[in-house]
């Protein structure tokens, strides 16, 4: 029980008042980051590291870690509301988060979204705290094979956000994936589909495409409706507070989450929109309810709430027994320790005890605080929906092309977002679904690289795939889950023939 | 407010002006420094360093860090050479990555259209085995690259980058084919270090900083920098002092814009010799681990042509330029 002998001393050190101070300002920093698209915690980070330069270590790291998990609250909190998500990772709560707001429960889906956050988030961080050196191992032994066969799960879990129709589901895949190749390819350096266009070097930008597809999209959308009919939103219908039903309908979720989005970000390559998005998918599959997914799914959110926090505390496991940055931020953070002459590394647990326990514990103290300041907040959160529809959507629309332009100041950027609103209304116009192009563009380009990198290694051999146990498991499990379907309604018609 | 009046203020502002040029003219200077990469990444950081040494030095008056990122820094580059013209105020942070990015996405722009000012740091790069490698040195892993230069596989960062192009000229330092070897390039440098320490690469390829930490703790070997023979010590071999002809490092300089004026440039490449000795930049320059290897003037100039050229050979060498 070394660990917890640790963790209190770090609590000592955590709840020094100036730690908590900046503590606080870390959360309510990263809170008000989170909610504007594009500019995101590494950002945030990367500006404050001159101004904390002078500051002690363990203040600004605690800062910065507070900056982190807030910018995770942050993002929510405007993908339920305004289904304009913030980051990447905030894309899967939107889904059923905003079909919640505009139901008038988007009081229950904020809330659900902040105690899964934090359930997500403390169990994850004791996970930190206990399974960091065994899990680290794991992360390590994840070789480009089993990315790939992780990758091919994830397509076909992910299946589930297809809705009704298979064919509609995979033409907005396949725009995903044909999105994806755009930019210089990693593995070659030559560049595709960019049409010489240098801003197309660099890939097409998730959150550009989820802010056109999602926010100004739907800002269209509604426009083009409302000579049909005006849709009036009702900002609260029941409760503004979770109900014992709601309660009863999210603790699983929050839990399948953090199993999900814990020990992916603790992969090198695993990062946080995969699990959220195995998680909906898990969810949807699960359900009691199959009937409220599309109408706003309180599973839906408290899942990928769960899995996006959890992943969270997961990337700071390579970050800190190994110096591996696996995310943007906790590149900022490396950073951050850096600049104080840290190394994080197999070394600094041993070198730097209070430094790292002292950040660990903040991670719980950020979490508490990131609960209380929220929860009050929810009332006056869901007051935005409030707002006559028309001035909310031209304000929607200033708020996303302020937070492309604030993230990207480029006018390429600008009409790319254009261009992804229009397409936005279009496959909402014509009934496609929108969220299997986000995730085409998220998993299409790591499944290729990695895919490409294996074979690399193994000279070209595809047998590589097979021969290690993690991609074989992977793999098998992904054949399982496509067939398994196809085979339980074939049986069903059996059962019936035989009736 | 009158004309009169406005003219009046004008003149006081020019007077008050006039007054701080005489007093310290260095002072006087309001910089804009351009990093032609997003916030957090080594010309960010350094862009913010040289920021905060300058202004807390009194060498500039202000200076103002903007990013401008995307494509190596062929975005930031264009937007220099375009919109700067003759602005002496003006700085772009760039480094040996810019050289071989716009190579290969054929940017119309070259370093050429810049007025290159200084080179300021440098990192030395590195490459290691995993622990239980039998590979022990630079000798034995120019042998395994002779035998078959496919079978080694190397992990690094981007293509074309300061990793790929060392690779291939370890290779061809070894005696084999650079066309041939065998690279596997990886997004940020935290994936390429987990394929290393995982075992599943043969060498992987960095700045020392990348390792550092690994090395330490016994789970990498190093095998060796790429600085020069005379640089070596006891814990930091030199591969060329091993018998590898491969000297390279990955430096980090500022460029201003096309057409200023020789004051302008003088007045600039001066405030650089300022900072470059400062106490603060110094002291930058160690919490951060950088080399320093401050070149300004001509001699920079030279070095900048040859670099291209150098790259453009080893590019072309590798497939990824098309001569």
């Amino acid at each position: 029980m070394e660990a917890f002998t640790s963790l209190a001393s770090g609590l000592a050190v955590a709840i020094q008042p100036m730690n908590l101070l900046f503590a606080l300002i870390g959360v309510l920093l990263g809170t008000a980051v989170g909610v504007l698209p594009g500019i995101g915690p590494a950002l945030t980070v990367a500006l404050l590291l001159p101004i904390t330069f002078k500051l002690d270590p363990a203040g600004s790291i605690i800062m910065f870690a507070g900056i982190y998990y807030g910018g995770m609250y942050g993002g929510s909190t405007t993908a339920i509301l305004i289904n304009t998500p913030g980051e990447s990772a905030s894309m899967a709560t939107a889904l059923e988060g905003n079909l919640m707001a505009k139901a008038g429960r988007g009081g229950p889906a904020l809330a659900t979204s902040a105690i899964g956050s934090f359930v997500a988030g403390t169990i994850a961080t004791l996970g930190l705290t206990l399974l960091a050196p065994y899990l680290v191992e794991i992360a390590v032994s994840f070789g480009p094979e089993d990315y790939f066969a992780l990758m091919c799960v994830a397509f076909v879990t992910v299946s589930a956000t297809f809705g009704d129709s298979p064919v509609r589901g995979l033409t907005s895949l396949f725009i995903g994936l044909l999105l994806g190749l755009v930019g210089i390819d990693i593995l070659s350096g030559q560049s595709r589909l960019s049409f010489g266009i240098p801003e197309l070097y660099d890939n097409i930008e998730v959150t550009t495409l989820a802010v056109g597809l999602f926010a100004v999209g739907e800002a269209l959308y509604v426009a083009s409706r409302r000579h049909i009919h005006e849709e009036k939103l009702e900002p609260v219908r029941g409760s503004l507070w979770m109900t014992k039903e709601d309660w009863k309908r999210s603790w699983k979720p929050w839990l399948r989450g953090t199993l999900y989005g814990f020990p992916i970000g603790a992969l090198p390559a695993g990062g946080a929109e995969i699990p959220t998005f195995l998680s909906y998918a898990t969810e949807k599959r699960l359900t009691k309810y199959p009937e409220d997914f599309g109408r706003g799914a309180i599973e839906g959110v408290a899942g990928p709430e769960a899995a996006n926090n959890a992943s969270a505390a997961g990337t700071l496991v390579p970050l800190l027994t190994l110096g591996l940055p696996t995310s943007a931020t906790a590149a900022m953070m490396l950073a951050g320790f850096q600049q104080y002459g840290l190394n994080p590394g197999p070394l600094l647990f041993a070198e730097q005890p209070a430094l790292v326990w002292g950040l660990i514990a903040s991670l719980f103290i950020a979490n508490a605080m990131l609960l209380v300041l929220n929860l009050p907040l929810v009332g006056l959160w869901v007051k935005l929906l409030a707002i006559p529809q028309p001035w909310l959507y031209a304000g929607i629309l200033v708020f996303a092309t302020m937070g492309t332009i604030a993230a990207n100041p480029s006018p390429v950027e600008l009409v790319m977002l254009t261009v992804f609103g229009v397409l936005g209304f279009l496959m909402r116009r014509f009934d496609f679904p929108i969220a299997p192009v986000v995730v085409g563009l998220i998993l299409g380009p790591i499944a290729e690289s990695q895919l490409r990198r294996a074979l690399s290694i193994s000279l070209g051999d595809p047998m590589v795939l097979l021969q290690s146990p993690i991609s074989a498991t992977l793999l098998g499990i992904a054949v399982i889950a496509l067939i398994l379907p196809f085979f339980l309604k074939g049986l069903g018609r059996f059962k019936a023939v035989e009736d | 407010m009158s004309q009169f009046r406005k003219g009046l203020w004008r003149g006081a502002l020019a007077a008050a002006a006039v007054a701080g040029f005489v007093t310290s003219a260095a002072a006087q200077m309001e910089l804009k420094i351009m990093a032609p990469a997003a916030p957090g990444g080594g010309w960010d950081q350094t862009a913010r360093s040289m920021q905060q040494a300058l202004t807390q030095s009194g060498i500039a008056k202000s200076v103002q860090v903007a990013n401008v990122p995307g494509a190596g820094g062929s975005i930031g580059i264009a937007q220099l050479v375009n919109n700067s013209k003759g602005d002496g105020n003006q700085l772009m942070v760039m480094g040996y990555v810019m050289v071989g990015a716009l190579l290969t996405n054929k940017s119309p722009i070259t370093l050429d259209q810049t007025t290159p000012i200084a080179r300021l740091t440098a990192e030395y790069e590195a490459i290691v085995v995993p622990a239980n490698s039998p590979i022990k040195d630079a000798k034995e892993l120019a042998a395994a690259i002779k035998a078959d230069p496919a079978k080694v596989t190397w992990a690094g960062g981007s293509a074309g980058g300061v990793d790929h192009i060392a690779a291939a000229l370890f290779a061809k330092a070894a005696g084999a084919d650079p066309t041939k070897i065998n690279y596997i390039p990886f997004s940020g440098g935290g994936e390429a270090l987990a394929a290393i320490l995982g075992g599943k690469v043969t060498a992987g390829i960095s700045g020392y900083g990348e390792f550092e930490s690994q090395v330490k703790a016994g789970k990498l070997r190093l095998i060796g920098l790429t600085t020069p023979a005379d640089k070596a010590t006891a814990d930091l071999p030199s591969i060329k002092a091993q018998g590898v002809d491969l000297e390279i490092a990955n430096w980090r300089a500022v460029v201003a814009p096309p057409g200023i004026s020789a004051d302008q440039k003088k007045a600039l490449t001066d405030a650089m010799d300022k900072m470059a000795k400062s106490k603060e930049w110094q002291e930058l320059l160690k919490a951060k681990g950088w080399e320093d290897s401050y070149v300004s003037g001509d001699a920079f100039t030279k070095i900048l042509a040859d670099e291209q050229a150098r790259t453009k050979e080893v590019l072309t060498a590798v497939g990824l330029v098309k001569s």
